[in-house]
């Protein structure tokens, strides 16, 4: 069935322009989100059980979405915002070519 | 709402390993299937989104904030298998990389935001979808309603684990998530639509979802 998906030219500016819209979103964006705690957290914090909160995995090297080191916290997040949508994006692009290989 | 070590008891985490584990296989499966190489780049650009939109904490009222979750904007635009591999993906490195979401809760946060708010969710889209009218306006309320329904969804498993762990009483900790996730759904609703008819407005054809809509016959993803 045509389903219009080729590697035609749209097709790849349309990958491009929404990958842009990703990036600006993690890195321009996210530095200005709001640091109040999610819902969860929150809900956490109101019934008195956050404090079971631990952390067993203790590798991750942008806690937080912020990079030790970097004292300015909009370009700590920034950074880490466009690495984690360079992994991302690679990861899954890795992944989905093994898993659709016929 | 992703769940941090410590919430949730060590049965309901093997619980969620073993349910997700089950769902992303089965997900392999019917991506190989059903899908080919030129979904590749969109599968990335989707999960890149999703990371993406899931830094921005927006405020709600009461000094409390909420985050997009895309589980269902993705299963709409790549269907509920794809939805279900990039969720636990974005999740997998959430967790590893950046320190959001337990490692001991990694099972548990995929089954309730992949599983619960992208394949279960997208099934309630389905239904909105067949009573709606079918068209333009029809696919983005049923996407829109879904979508909320998929973040309240979520918030009531979550709330459901936390009260079979002991971790609060249920009676007091699922009216709470729900009162709260009620009005980060609406967001989660408002980031859905724009996307959906941004991609309506740019190239309807990658929607895989939309070929119901068109009453052509669609491959089922």
């Amino acid at each position: 069935m045509e389903r219009g998906l080729g590697m035609e030219r749209g097709f790849r500016l349309f990958i491009f322009i929404s990958l842009a819209i990703a990036i600006i979103l993690a890195v321009f964006i996210s530095p200005f989100a709001s640091n109040s705690p999610d819902g969860l957290e929150k809900v956490a914090e109101d019934r008195g059980f956050l404090n079971m909160a631990k952390s067993v995995w203790r590798y991750s090297p942008f806690s937080d979405y912020s990079i030790t080191g970097i004292e300015n916290n909009y370009i700590s997040t920034g950074l880490s915002g466009i690495i984690g949508i360079v992994i991302v994006f690679i990861i899954t692009l890795i992944l989905a070519k093994k898993i659709i290989a016929k | 709402m992703h769940i941090p070590d410590g919430f949730v008891n060590g049965t309901i985490n093997l619980a969620g390993f073993g349910a997700s584990a089950i769902c992303c296989s089965y997900s392999i499966r019917k991506i190989n299937r059903t899908m080919d190489e030129r979904h590749i780049p969109l599968l990335g650009v989707t999960s890149a989104f999703i990371f993406a939109a899931q830094m921005i904490n927006f405020p709600i009222a009461g000094g409390t904030s909420g985050h997009f979750l895309g589980a269902l904007m993705a299963a709409i635009l790549m269907g509920p298998w794809a939805s279900c591999l990039i969720m636990s993906l974005v999740l997998t490195i959430q967790c590893l990389g950046f320190a959001d979401g337990g490692i001991t809760a990694l099972g548990t946060n995929i089954f309730n935001m992949g599983i619960i708010g992208g394949v279960f969710s997208y099934y309630i889209f389905i239904f909105l979808k067949a009573i709606l009218p079918k068209n333009r306006g029809g696919f983005l309320t049923s996407s829109a309603i879904a979508s909320w329904f998929s973040v309240v969804a979520s918030s009531a498993f979550c709330a459901i684990e936390l009260g079979l762990s002991g971790t609060a009483p249920l009676k007091i900790i699922l009216p709470a998530m729900l009162g709260v996730h009620t009005v980060i759904g609406i967001g989660e609703a408002i980031v859905t639509t724009a996307v959906l008819s941004s991609v309506l407005a740019a190239r309807s054809d990658l929607i895989i979802s939309m070929k119901q809509v068109q009453g052509k016959q669609w491959k089922e993803v």
